[in-house]
């Protein structure tokens, strides 16, 4: 199998502010993300999706356990720098990952970081403006952009890069429905590119877009597998305090009335579809 | 507004005050203020003017632009005229108890004002014509030869890019800040002066917890992004000094010799 | 207790060559005791319209009465206006700063000039109705608490005003759906227990629908409809227009309408959204 990210035993624990007491945000995961596949990972706060997330980039280390990206070991010093460029990484907060008042020079950060020939720079700034469909704001601060806005140039600036997988860390947390459906757009454009998607959430339907669906609690995974199979699990996700999406909620309730409605319906046109079947 | 602020701002424009070398702007400004201290009269405040005047009608920035980054100052430069005119001794104008107005304070704190503003002015034509990342680049490259004698020419560099940066956001988030404990009741406005900054507190302290967050999130934003310091780093927009540069090289020497000119023969 | 909004006008750098048109020729009201939502797109002029309510802003034009009282008019006593109306900004977990919970909760009491015994007990009883525990949390520092604890203390540092009308300006924004339901639920509980006037801004449709007696929708500095969550929801088009969806099971029940199931119209809830499709199959024989 052609896994892009292995995570083997992973244990991850943080000391507690002024105290020597350490907490476990990571018991034992083990996963394999496979190359251009499109991951979400769900979990309510404090579920250690987050704390994971900043393991896949090198941000924090394992306290044990070791984790592969693109094949460097993220606790070898000597390919930090590898595994960064493999793996880019968007934040929640838009504001705050933008480092330049210009727009375009911000996404020519992480290039010059990388020692990249200014002429190439140049290249990958204009491809990557079109790719987020920001190429009108080249020019513009940062301050006076909109959430959605700001976060298509952090994401553009990822993928200035040129990283052959993004982790997306609750990219539309922060946005209004407008903002969160022009990010989820872009986010699929660049799985239809090749680029493999993990999107941290605790959105049902933008978890609904993903191929696979990882449902952690606990700093454990608790359910794993194709976004049909983990919605069907309506108990357990209400246990771990999550929602389900829509469809699943509806079908629930039908089969309390009486009516029959199968487990694996997510999309909405699905249902309408199987419900006008029998008008 | 807080956020109506343009000191320290960038203005889009494609002048070629716009295209010119950061550094030789960095220089032309410092040589702009430098003159402005040696100027004694006011013909030598003229000539500055004039050609502060001439760099602002080229880069085609609007006036009411830049005199709306002067607002915030207004408070510094009606303090120290006022001084000026009722602290310096000589022939009285006018009296009112203690405050006395001469001729001499007058003329001077009218001196002092032209600097001020030409100063202020001078010096916001620099950012407002440069983009932030070039004016970081070129502090750093002005400042390279030091590195030597270890002076971190990159992260000073680097601090001012994100200064730059987050001026506007902390300005917002300070008056979402001032509204959300003005909707408490907190009263900015009366009592005296130990009131007034006790007052200060509830502000002060989220605004300080946010830097804190903004910082530690933009760090960490920053090392995901490849961030190690100056060392094998490359620019898009690389600095090579270009015809116009030169040509505004020689207008600078012809400044800075009218001026001196100006000044020992008047 | 009563909101009258008359012709409301607010024009942002007047004189300026910026000049705009923020909100124009909004008029509404609100009675006694109702639960109104606020829905609009980012930058409609929703936050500029909560700002007048809690004379933070003046109007350019028109007038805003609140329990009799013109809050627009000349000397009119902020501390009174504030005294009635609460309001509860976005994120309001930035505005916390005092050393422990119970203090950051008494700033509001305490500038409203109270006595002490009076704040403390205000304190205790806010805290108590956002859903903490006041022996256990009083004394702790704000800035320790996980980000759902914290909304609510800074929710409770308004609610301690007592107010007769609160505002809050999407009072759930970033938080994961346990502690969303959380704030919702306790919304609710306070709307219900003190009878205060509730306005909440919100871009969560389904959230709208369920909570509120009469929802406003403004876009572009201008009222576009207003009427209860079945009527407004109604306007599918009109709301598409200005880029609002309806809530998500609406959405489902009015695509079922389109290809001729037979149900009620504007279905805002799941459970009747089920009661309804199971009668309709059940009446066709099938299941």
């Amino acid at each position: 199998m052609n896994s892009i990210i292995k995570i083997e035993n992973l244990i991850f624990e943080y000391t507690k502010e002024n105290t020597d007491e350490g907490i476990r945000a990571i018991n034992d995961v083990s996963l394999n993300i496979e190359r251009g596949s499109f991951t979400a990972i769900l979990g309510k706060n404090g579920s250690g999706k987050s704390t994971l997330a900043k393991n896949l980039n090198s941000l924090l280390v394992p306290t044990s356990g070791v984790i592969y990206v693109n094949g460097f070991d993220t606790a070898d010093d000597e390919h930090i720098w590898d595994v960064r460029q493999s793996a880019g990484m968007v934040f929640q907060n838009p504001d705050n990952q933008l480092v330049s008042a210009v727009v375009e020079d911000d996404i020519a950060f992480g290039p010059e970081n990388l020692g990249i020939d200014p002429a190439e720079i140049r290249k990958r700034v204009d491809k990557a403006l079109e790719d987020v469909n920001m190429g009108k704001f080249r020019d513009k601060p940062p301050h006076l952009l909109s959430g959605g806005q700001k976060q298509r140039i952090a994401i553009a600036g990822v993928v200035a890069m040129k990283p052959e997988c993004i982790i997306f860390d609750e990219p539309t947390a922060m946005l209004d429905p407008k903002g969160r459906s022009e990010i989820m757009s872009i986010i699929k454009e660049l799985h239809d590119e090749g680029i493999t998607v993990v999107l941290i959430t605790h959105f049902m339907e933008e978890a609904a877009c993903a191929e696979r669906v990882i449902v952690m609690h606990e700093g454990k995974i608790i359910l794993d597998g194709k976004p049909q199979e983990v919605f069907s699990h309506e108990k357990e996700l209400r246990a771990v305090n999550l929602d389900v999406p829509l469809t699943i909620e509806l079908a629930t309730k039908l089969r309390e009335e009486g009516v029959d409605v199968p487990r694996n319906i997510i999309e909405m046109e699905e249902m309408v579809e199987y419900l006008c079947q029998y008008k | 507004m807080l956020r109506d602020i343009t000191l320290g701002q960038y203005y889009p424009g494609k002048s070629c005050i716009h295209g010119l070398d950061a550094r030789i702007k960095i220089i032309a400004t410092l040589m702009f203020i430098v003159e402005l201290f040696i100027v004694d009269n006011f013909i030598g405040f003229l000539i500055a003017a004039i050609a502060l005047g001439l760099v602002i009608a080229v880069s085609k920035v609007p006036v009411g632009y830049i005199i709306r980054g002067l607002k915030p100052i207004m408070v510094i430069l009606i303090f120290t005229f006022a001084l000026n005119m009722f602290m310096v001794d000589g022939r009285i104008l006018w009296q009112w108890g203690f405050l006395k107005i001469t001729a001499e304070g007058l003329e001077i704190a009218v001196f002092m004002a032209i600097r001020l503003i030409l100063l202020l002015m001078g010096s916001s034509m620099l950012t407002l014509c440069t983009r932030p990342i070039a004016l970081t680049d070129g502090i750093e490259r002005l400042l390279s030869p030091f590195e030597k004698v270890g002076l971190p020419a990159h992260d000073i560099a680097m601090m001012m890019t994100i200064a730059l940066r987050f001026i506007p956001t902390l300005l917002e988030e300070a008056d979402k800040i001032m509204k959300a404990q003005q909707a408490r009741g907190a009263d900015f406005e009366s009592g005296n002066l130990m009131q007034r900054a006790k007052s200060l507190i509830p502000i002060l302290v989220p605004l300080f917890v946010s830097s804190f967050r903004i910082a530690q999130e933009l760090a960490m934003a920053m090392e995901a992004r490849c961030y190690r310091g100056g060392k094998n780093r490359t620019r898009m927009n690389e600095m090579k000094l270009r015809k116009r540069d030169y040509i505004a090289i020689v207008f600078l020497i012809a400044f800075l010799a009218i001026i001196i000119v100006e000044s020992r023969l008047l | 207790m009563s909101i009258q909004v008359k012709n409301l006008k607010h024009i942002y750098e007047k004189g300026m060559p910026t000049e705009s048109i923020a909100l124009e020729n909004i008029s509404f009201s609100v009675e006694d005791g109702e639960f109104l939502g606020i829905i609009g797109h980012t930058g409609s002029g929703k936050s500029t319209l909560l700002q007048h309510l809690n004379g933070l802003l003046k109007p350019s034009e028109g007038t805003i009465v609140i329990g009799g009282i013109d809050i627009t008019a000349d000397g009119v006593s902020m501390v009174e206006i504030r005294k009635k109306i609460g309001l509860v900004f976005q994120y309001p977990e930035y505005q916390l700063f005092e050393e422990t919970v119970a203090k950051d909760v008494a700033f509001g009491p305490k500038n409203l000039g109270l006595s002490e015994e009076e704040i403390e007990e205000r304190v205790k009883e806010a805290i108590e109705l956002v859903g903490l525990d006041y022996e256990n949390i009083k004394d702790r520092s704000p800035f320790e608490l996980s980000g759902g604890q914290k909304r609510r203390v800074a929710i409770a540092g308004v609610v301690a005003m007592r107010p007769e009308v609160l505002i809050l300006d999407e009072p759930t924004a970033g938080l994961d759906p346990k502690a969303h339901k959380d704030v919702l639920d306790m919304v609710e509980e306070v709307h219900a227990k003190t009878g205060n006037i509730t306005i909440l801004v919100s871009h969560n449709m389904a959230d709208i629908a369920r909570l509120s007696d009469k929802v406003l929708v403004i876009d572009n500095g201008h009222l576009v409809t207003m009427g209860t969550p079945k009527e407004v929801f109604s306007h599918r088009d009109e709301l598409s227009e200005v880029g609002l969806d309806l809530p998500p099971i609406t959405n489902l029940t009015e695509m079922l309408r389109t290809r001729g199931m037979d149900i009620e119209e504007t279905i805002l809830t799941v459970d009747e959204a089920a009661k309804q499709i199971a009668q309709y199959l059940k009446s066709k024989g099938n299941n």
